[in-house]
């Protein structure tokens, strides 16, 4: 207990004295995740929409098969996109297996179904009288459906914060993909693993603190987005009374 | 005529929501289509505002038909605005919410700014603005959903059932909008109620919308007074509708046995023909002793019921048959009218609508 205790002192100076290694390691986690996240907003929340706003055959199937890859296991995407990206592999050619670029397309991979399903939750919630008002109030097909996602743009939000998250805390994908090279794939849960395995309990938790510190911001600004607009309202009840 | 609406059909499954409808409106005037719930009116004004499209049938906007091509149902769109009947709103502030149908049509800076201004004045909102328009009461809602649908000045203005889910009050707020604001602009509306006598209060044309069919249209007066069928009688208020047969016929003054009794008025139709006899409670006066009077039908009858609402008094009879008569609360008071009161009823020929079975 008490080497645990130490080990926390000493992560804590090691985050406020500025430790470089830990520094760099944090910027790269956050750019790999941040920058999957991005890419997975731009292309899922878009198919969201579509699947959501179109009727085709299939349809309850396929949102059934999106919401039970929330928990795709990291180590079999992970297996994947190694497969996918190795020499002998579809991709091998592009040469990126190993690098942060890899990373992010295995990220991306993993977390589309949640970008996917919770947007399609997300517009499910709101009211049909919603899109029904833009569309009689002369609204084109795109302009209701951008009127739908900005009535839903509180829980879009929250599915985007929770695919961060999990983006940021999985292991075994950044291990496969990445390697864990030191300096360039090497991010903040494979650090972890592997100064665990080494015995450098002091540098593990100060990256583990980082990790939870970045973990508890995402919630806290999830419940934010969500709780903004219940104040919106509260304000503005207020502000009649 | 800026809408016609030609032998349209629509089903939702096996259910059938629209029979045969065939509805013409001219341009200006305010058409307001009544009926029970279930009847099919939303039904009816989703597919004009072309919300959806019919089953079977067609529909015409200024003269031109309205086909599945998107870019014409969009062009034809935006010169039409509705308002529903459950008050909504984009959890946006009353100003944008006023401003969407303008913004989507490009429209920006002072006169986008000085219409929305214009509209929420109108609508007494101003001041307004910038409340999230989610906090706003039913009838605040439905005025700013008013305002968003007037400010694009649409040609045709869709109402369904604007004042379904509000108090009187806010009820009230509502048709003045609609008298006052409304009916003097260059705007033709097409409304649905539930009420009957806010559509009389209201409307230049109705039509009677039962069981998904119209079978009757026309101005209040004629709705009201000469109903075309029993369901229509009965729907729009005529509570005394008896079943009889014509038993003479002299020049057009009739008379009808209705189980024993016998009733005349004014109609043209033969001798042994069964028809319905329908009188207004509102056309029907009471007294006390039987008075020498105009009226062609006096019966004797017994009170069975009285139900006292606002000014007014339903007084139930049974005079060999049940009559229903309207008279106003201080006159039941100052005749001392009780359950078991006999009395006497009477009512002109000219009150009695005949119609055939």
């Amino acid at each position: 207990m008490q080497e645990i205790a130490d080990a926390f002192v000493i992560a804590v100076k090691m985050i406020f004295t500025g430790d470089p290694e830990v520094y760099a390691i944090t910027a790269r986690t956050l750019e790999i995740s941040i920058s999957s996240t991005l890419i997975a907003m731009l292309l899922f929340v878009p198919l969201g929409c579509l699947i959501y706003f179109n009727n085709f055959r299939g349809k309850g199937l396929l949102i059934s098969i999106i919401q039970t890859s929330y928990s795709l296991p990291t180590v079999f995407v992970g297996l994947l996109v190694f497969l996918a990206f190795s020499r002998a592999g579809p991709l091998g050619a592009f040469g990126i297996l190993f690098t942060p670029q890899v990373m992010v397309i295995g990220q991306v991979i993993l977390i589309s179904p949640i970008v996917t399903g919770l947007t399609i939750s997300a517009l499910s919630g709101i009211s049909p009288a919603i899109r029904d008002t833009a569309v009689s109030l002369g609204a084109t097909r795109s302009q209701s459906v951008w009127a739908v996602l900005r009535e839903a743009r509180y829980a879009v939000l929250t599915a985007i914060l929770v695919a961060f998250g999990r983006a940021i805390s999985e292991v075994g994908l950044a291990i496969m993909v990445g390697g864990n090279i030191r300096g360039f794939t090497r991010v903040l849960t494979t650090a972890m693993a592997l100064e665990t395995q080494m015995g450098n309990i002091e540098l593990s938790m100060a990256l583990g603190i980082i990790l939870v510190v970045l973990a508890l911001i995402v919630t806290v600004l999830a419940n934010r987005f969500l709780k903004v607009k219940e104040a919106d309202v509260a304000q503005s009840r207020a502000h009649t009374s | 005529m800026l809408l016609k609406v030609e032998r349209i059909h629509h089903r939702y499954g096996k259910a059938e929501i629209l029979k045969n409808i065939d509805l013409g409106i001219e341009r200006g005037e305010v058409f307001i289509t009544i009926g029970p719930t279930g009847s099919g009116k939303t039904t009816l004004l989703r597919l004009i505002g072309l919300l959806e499209k019919p089953t079977s049938g067609n529909i015409y906007f200024d003269g031109h038909r309205v086909t599945d091509s998107e870019g014409q149902r969009l062009a034809v769109r935006r010169r039409m605005a509705m308002v529903s009947q459950k008050p909504t709103a984009f959890n946006a502030s009353v100003y944008d919410n006023v401003a969407y149908g303008l913004r989507i049509r490009k429209e920006r800076g002072p006169s986008l700014h000085r219409k929305v201004m214009n509209a929420l004045e109108t609508v007494e909102l101003a001041g307004y603005e910038k409340r999230n328009a989610r906090t706003l009461s039913g009838g605040e809602t439905q005025r700013v959903a008013l305002a968003r649908a007037m400010v694009i000045e649409p040609e045709l203005l869709l109402l369904d059932e604007p004042t379904a889910n509000l108090d009187p009050v806010s009820t009230s707020h509502i048709e003045k909008l609609v008298t006052d604001v409304i009916k003097k602009s260059d705007m033709t509306v097409l409304m649905s109620t539930h009420d009957m006598y806010q559509g009389q209060r209201l409307a230049d044309r109705m039509g009677v919308l039962i069981g998904g069919e119209i079978p009757q249209t026309g101005n209040p007066d004629e709705i009201f007074n000469t109903p075309r069928s029993k369901k229509i009688a009965e729907f729009v208020g005529v509570e005394n509708v008896l079943k009889g047969l014509i038993t003479s016929n002299e020049d057009g003054l009739i008379t009808v046995d209705v189980g024993g009794a016998i009733l005349e008025a004014l109609a043209n139709l033969d001798i042994g023909r069964e028809v319905c006899a329908c009188i207004r409670p509102e056309e029907i006066t009471l007294a006390r002793a039987k008075d020498s009077t105009s009226a062609r039908n006096t019966f004797s009858g017994e009170i069975t019921h009285i139900v006292l609402f606002g000014p007014l008094a339903r007084v139930e009879l049974d005079c060999g048959f049940p009559l229903v008569a309207l008279i106003t609360k201080k006159s039941a008071e100052e005749m001392n009218l009780q359950t078991g009161t006999r009395l006497y009823a009477s009512f002109k020929a000219t009150g009695v609508h005949v119609i055939r079975k």
